[in-house]
């Protein structure tokens, strides 16, 4: 049975990781998709396929990688982060970042398509014509930072082979539900699902509530 | 005498294997309003990128003022920010009223109280004080249409470029556009080339009229002598609606 204490704890880990994940893989995913979309250079279209590609990346892969990577015997072992938070933010990127850049991608070439030659027209340029495309393609922006968060807190695959899901210190709410289950303690596995629900259907509305105001 | 400020001297463009402009030659007067009228597909637009310096032609020279300049380079900024296309669909920003308009103002980094006065004069002339809040996409299409002319008009373009800019729009946004337009140039002397397919628009507008007609100009005239004693069959037949095409 899981008491209260580590319930809160459950939480807290589970907000620090996928929100950690989803502002790692915004401060990289977005300026690479706004270069991959606007930038001119050979291979561009290459560069593309390889994002969306990388966008329906399946968890379980990138899990594996980032283990594999982590791991006693890989290139990075020697950090030690395999089966810490550390180590479960790291996959967690690997999952988020290329969503991001991905939708970040299409929203800044939406913007390219319509407003390019008006923005040239009235006198833009390059760096202004980014900063202006960057702008005008800003919900689009924070619906990738918003669906990355979304992937994020429901990650299970990855957070189990990178995590662990050792109680007390690496188990979140997606992997305690699975814990859960396995044991047959349906209600407990419920309460973590709503609580999973609560805190992505709070976390959602406050963003919107902050588009709704025009703060993006 | 100087030289005119707009001129284009064998301007060949191409798309591929199709060519759209084989040997463009016009001299645009200052404080005219010269109108490109053709079919569709004739190249008008191209014509007018060219003009805007958004792209290049394969061959031949398109001066201002008897000077050319190479696409992207800082001159060719420079030049582009002497003169102001505004499309055929009206394209906003995604802001309110005022910051479209202002976007023009923002770029050349025009001080914040000039250009408070600018744009709310801007808006003025187009009859849009009111909505200078709201957002620009809520707007009708002929609302966005006047907008686009505002942010236009509130830089002084010494050349203003328009094109097809009342297609789709409803009576009344048309002869705002017109109006605005004429008065306009009255105020600024500013030198206009409009791309249009509405003959009666040509007529009404223009100082002279060129119809483009396979990547050429057939006949440039003045607009009474181009509507009224047309030189060339191609122009009669255009007129009169007999060309196919």
């Amino acid at each position: 049975m899981t008491d209260f204490s580590e319930i809160l704890q459950i939480v807290g880990l589970s907000i620090l990781v996928s929100g950690t994940s989803t502002l790692i893989g915004s401060v990289v995913g977005v300026p690479l998709g706004v270069l991959v979309a606007l930038r001119k250079f050979r291979g561009r279209n290459f560069v593309r396929t390889v994002a969306f590609t990388f966008y329906g990346f399946p968890p379980v892969l990138a899990g594996l990688l980032v283990f594999l990577i982590l791991s006693r015997g890989g290139p990075l072992g020697f950090l030690g982060f395999l089966f810490t938070p550390i180590g479960m933010i790291l996959a967690q990127s690997v999952i988020v970042m290329p969503i991001v850049m991905g939708i970040t991608i299409s929203a800044m070439m939406t913007v390219e398509k319509r407003l390019h030659d008006t923005s040239l027209a009235l006198g833009a340029n390059e760096r202004q014509w980014r900063t202006t495309a960057l702008h005008d393609a800003r919900v689009g922006v924070f619906t990738a930072v918003m669906v990355g968060f979304g992937r994020a807190i429901s990650e299970v695959g990855t957070v189990l082979i990178v995590g662990g899901n050792i109680r007390g210190q690496t188990r979140v709410l997606t992997t305690a539900i699975v814990l859960e289950i396995s044991q047959a303690h349906y209600l407990e596995a419920t309460i973590f699902g709503i609580i999973l629900f609560v805190i992505a259907f709070a976390v959602f509305a406050f963003l919107q509530r902050l588009q709704a105001k025009g703060v993006v | 005498m100087s030289a005119a400020p707009l001129s284009l001297e064998g301007i060949h463009k191409s798309f591929g294997t199709k060519p759209v402009l084989r040997g463009l030659d016009a001299e645009v007067q200052a404080g005219e309003i010269f109108s490109i009228v053709g079919p569709s597909g004739a190249g008008k637009t191209t014509a007018l990128r060219l003009l805007d310096l958004l792209d290049s032609p394969d061959a031949g020279r398109i001066t201002f003022h008897g000077k050319s300049y190479p696409i992207r380079s800082p001159e060719s900024l420079a030049q582009r920010r002497r003169m102001v296309l505004v499309m055929q669909n009206p394209t906003v920003f995604r802001a309110t009223a005022f910051e479209n308009v202002a976007y023009g103002l923002w770029l050349r980094g025009v001080p914040d109280a000039e250009l408070r006065g600018r744009v709310f004069a801007g808006l003025d002339f187009v009859g849009l004080l009111e909505a200078a809040k709201e957002s620009a996409e809520k707007l009708s299409g002929g609302e966005q249409q006047r907008i686009a002319f505002a942010r236009a008009a509130v830089l002084n373009p010494e050349i203003l470029l328009l094109d097809e800019f009342t297609a789709n729009l409803d009576p009344f946004n048309v002869r705002l556009l017109e109006q605005s337009i004429l008065r306009y140039r009255h105020e600024t002397g500013c030198t206009v080339v409009i791309v249009t397919h509405n003959l009666f628009q040509a007529k009404r507008l223009a100082d002279r009229v060129a119809l483009l007609l396979d990547g050429r100009f057939v006949e440039v005239a003045p607009a009474a002598d181009f509507f009224e004693h047309p030189v060339r069959p191609e122009t009669r037949a255009f007129l009169s609606g007999e060309m196919a095409y």
